[in-house]
């Protein structure tokens, strides 16, 4: 029954994620957290294209979750653009072009020395919208971040319930979704997979893998940066935190909790980290603790994650 | 632009000199364990702020800082030999990202430990009566602790120095930094020295924690974003190459010093600018050797 199950779901995951998902927000405890694993996901999966499968391990994407909050935060509470899409579209952007930028510096090194160097720079990234406080409000985050209504082709909606937002970041994930499905199905996503196991013989098969690197981090660094747009209407307000380095800590540690490589993984392990911190916050302030401890014996014992580990026992 | 002293200038200098001083050990500690077994220890902030913490504690407990700077960086290198034993070696022939993940995680791990410990208020260590005051090089005043955590330092490199180039067991570690195949084949039990150079390296780091302690705040997160500058400043001198890390980390300390004097509000930021241009220019570092390790 178990293994019938994650088969049906490793096989149809954006089905699945959508039948899942539609309903969650009466499963949990309540919608502010359905809403906030919604938009982590969507984050781990971007992530998930860059390490899952390119096999690069960034340490600093909350340069991209942080661009896309600020490109959209400042796109409404700075420049009054009254465009739902074109705040999200505003830190689509933002995120596009760091990612350029930086991938463009990280990609000069390989293995090891790129977790480093993309830690690095969401640093740098960090410290700028610090001092930068009359664009991004500093220390304070950027406030003012109201939602507009959805316009669509002859309907508008108001987002002002918490349950009409989360059917929009439901719409607007699923849509991501199926848009990273078909990024990985293509022969593009071969390649990936491909740099991942053998970098050596993807080059040797004729593969100018230098671009295609940098353009798997763009993709990546674009999801991400949807989700940090999300996340800015979510919380109507950006706080720096979002380009700290902890907010890519949080990114890996959910991504490994699922499983790296897998689709539907990252979903799962942002949910778990989610559900987790949200119990144990209640019981003690030390959380990060168990956090911490949990994650080193996922590292040690369970590398494949949650997700990973129940697809490998199809096999 | 205001009319700059010269006296002005020369304590800048030598506040930049200090600071490189310890990005200096903390560098040193993280590429000769980067350079022999390609493990980034993301820890070693932890194991910074856990050097300080611990002198905290030992200042406290023995009246004595002496005492204490000898002894907090043994107990950081016997806590680093426990980390590589039962952590880190179970990831040998893994994933080369494995050791990265699980030291982050204990990062975090250790962290809460210490807050837990000694509360989430930071802390401040006193520098030593003996070393309290100035001195007048004739140039300028120079506060006499920052004297002594140059001194110390200084003697701390040329004591690595002779381990490495001049002992058996400095012979192996820099023969298995360049083939460690090599040196096994030769019959050497590699795993002891790696033993020994996570040790090292971490007590490094201690000793960083506690010379820093009286100098800069002593608060749990202290050594995250050390690390980060750490981490920049191998990277700006080559990799596993000590005398890449000891000039980079002089270079990003004055860097730090000089902004932060010139243009406060840059001083975080001009550090990633140097390691950017660095990238640009010699992307295996200053020192670094093209192709190896990368």
């Amino acid at each position: 029954m178990k293994r019938a199950v994650v088969r049906a779901v490793a096989a149809r995951p954006v089905l699945a994620f959508a039948l899942v998902f539609a309903v969650f927000p009466f499963v949990v405890p309540y919608k502010a957290l359905a809403t906030q694993v919604l938009i982590y996901g969507l984050f781990a999966l971007g992530y998930n294209l860059l390490y899952g499968y390119t096999g690069l391990l960034s340490f600093g994407h909350a340069a991209y979750w942080g661009l896309g909050a600020y490109g959209t935060g400042i796109a409404l509470a700075r420049l009054q653009i009254g465009s739902l899409w074109g705040a999200l579209g505003a830190g689509l952007l933002l995120a596009g072009v760091g990612g350029i930028v930086v991938g463009f510096f990280c990609l000069r090194r390989r293995g090891i020395y790129f977790a480093m160097l993309s830690l690095a720079f969401a640093q740098l990234l960090y410290f700028i919208a610090f001092h930068l406080a009359d664009v991004t409000g500093g220390d304070d985050g950027l406030r003012g971040v109201s939602v507009p209504p959805l316009r669509l082709p002859g309907v508008t909606l108001a987002l002002d319930s918490s349950l009409a937002f989360y059917y929009f970041a439901f719409a607007v994930v699923t849509l991501a979704m199926l848009a990273l499905k078909r990024i990985l199905d293509s022969p593009f996503g071969a390649v990936l997979q491909a740099i991942r196991e053998n970098s050596d013989r993807a080059v040797a098969c004729g593969y100018d893998i230098r671009r295609i690197k940098l353009l798997s981090f763009v993709f990546s660094a674009l999801f991400c940066g949807l989700a940090g747009g999300l996340d800015a209407l979510r919380l109507g307000v950006v706080p720096v935190e979002s380009l700290y380095w902890t907010t890519s800590g949080q990114v890996v540690i959910m991504t490994l909790l699922g499983g790296a490589g897998t689709f539907f993984g990252p979903f799962v392990g942002a949910t778990t980290f989610l559900v987790l911190e949200d119990r144990l916050s209640v019981v003690t302030e030390s959380w990060p603790l168990f956090i911490g401890l949990i994650f080193m014996a996922f590292v040690l014992f369970l590398p494949k994650g949650i997700w990973g580990t129940l697809l490998a026992r199809l096999r | 632009m205001p009319e700059i002293s010269l006296a002005a200038l020369a304590a800048q200098l030598f506040t930049g000199l200090v600071l490189g001083m310890i990005f200096v050990l903390l560098a040193i500690g993280l590429s000769l364990i980067f350079g022999l077994m390609t493990v980034v220890n993301f820890s070693h902030g932890s194991f910074y702020m856990l050097g300080a913490y611990l002198g905290f504690f030992l200042v406290g407990y023995t009246t004595s800082f002496w005492v204490a700077l000898v002894v907090a960086p043994l107990l950081v290198g016997i806590l680093g030999l426990g980390v590589e034993r039962f952590l880190i070696r179970p990831l040998y022939g893994r994933s080369i990202d494995d050791p990265l993940l699980l030291t982050f995680g204990l990062s975090a791990v250790i962290i809460e430990l210490v807050r837990l410990t000694w509360g989430k208020i930071g802390l401040s260590l006193d520098p030593p009566r003996a070393l309290a005051g100035a001195v007048n090089l004739g140039f300028g005043m120079f506060p006499t602790y920052r004297l002594f955590v140059i001194a110390v330092t200084a003697l701390v490199l040329v004591g690595l120095w002779l381990f490495l180039e001049r002992t058996n067991v400095g012979l192996v570690i820099r023969g298995g930094s360049r083939d460690s195949l090599m040196v096994r084949a030769l019959g050497i039990d590699l795993r002891k020295v790696w033993l020994l150079v996570f040790g090292l390296g971490s007590a490094l780091a201690g000793l960083a924690g506690i010379l820093a302690g009286p100098m800069r705040s002593v608060y749990a997160e202290m050594g995250v974003t050390t690390v980060i500058e750490s981490f920049v400043v191998v990277v700006v001198g080559g990799m596993g190459s000590l005398p890449g890390a000891i000039v980079a980390g002089l270079l990003i300390g004055q860097v730090v010093s000089m902004t932060t004097f010139f243009a406060p509000k840059l001083a975080e930021i001009n550090v990633f600018l140097v390691m950017a241009l660095v990238l640009l220019l010699r992307p295996s570092g200053l020192f670094g050797e093209a192709g190896l390790m990368e």
